[in-house]
């Protein structure tokens, strides 16, 4: 697997920053989770040709996994609930100003 | 000190958070990390996890007999004895 360098990184923080803020969704104020997990991603789509979620067990198969590619299937309802994703990427603007307690968020996938 | 063992993915933040944790209070643990397995050593260790986490969820978090799944600091450190 190549390895993957951080301009590919901050393009795809970019690309994705630009779609997702006005849909309400903001990266992790924590920039270097963010960095870590949008890396995974890359991994991931270079591994499996598709970007699945970095805190959840691939299974190599894009219509096994089309529920959890990123963004996945889930964000919406974790963010409304505990302000953060599954696996903590996109927040929303009041968890980042510390508005909302950090708390796990339990896997839905499976309910 | 109970055994620790720790169940992960090489491309998870929290699994990442709960290692550096675990390294920061001089915690010695196994760690797998599941996504980087193959063939039937992965279906082995697959197994393994859904034996104590039927969601197959990461981390994993064995501490001797106790069971923590997310990196849920509180609680590790409780299991621990920190």
């Amino acid at each position: 697997m190549s390895q993957i360098s951080a301009e590919h990184v901050e393009k795809l923080r970019q690309q994705l920053k630009s779609i997702q803020e006005p849909k309400g969704y903001f990266f992790n104020k924590d920039s270097q989770y963010v960095y870590d997990l949008l890396e995974g991603l890359l991994q991931n789509r270079q591994r499996y040709g598709y970007a699945c979620c970095p805190c959840r067990l691939a299974a190599n198969d894009r219509e096994t996994d089309k529920d959890i590619i990123c963004p996945c299937v889930y964000r919406e309802a974790d963010v409304a609930q505990y302000g953060t994703c599954y696996c903590g990427l996109y927040v929303s603007r009041e968890f980042n100003e510390g508005k909302i307690p950090v708390q796990t968020v339990p896997e839905r996938r499976g309910d | 000190m109970p055994p620790v063992k720790i169940y992960t993915l090489s491309t998870c933040g929290h699994c990442k958070n709960a290692k550096r944790f675990l390294d920061d209070n001089d915690v010695r643990y196994d760690c797998v990390d599941v996504d980087l397995l193959q063939g039937e050593e992965r279906e082995k260790v697959i197994d393994e996890v859904k034996q104590i986490n039927s969601r197959l969820s990461f981390p994993t978090i064995v501490i001797g007999d106790t069971i923590i799944v997310g990196f849920k600091e509180d609680q590790i450190s409780e299991a621990l004895g920190l």
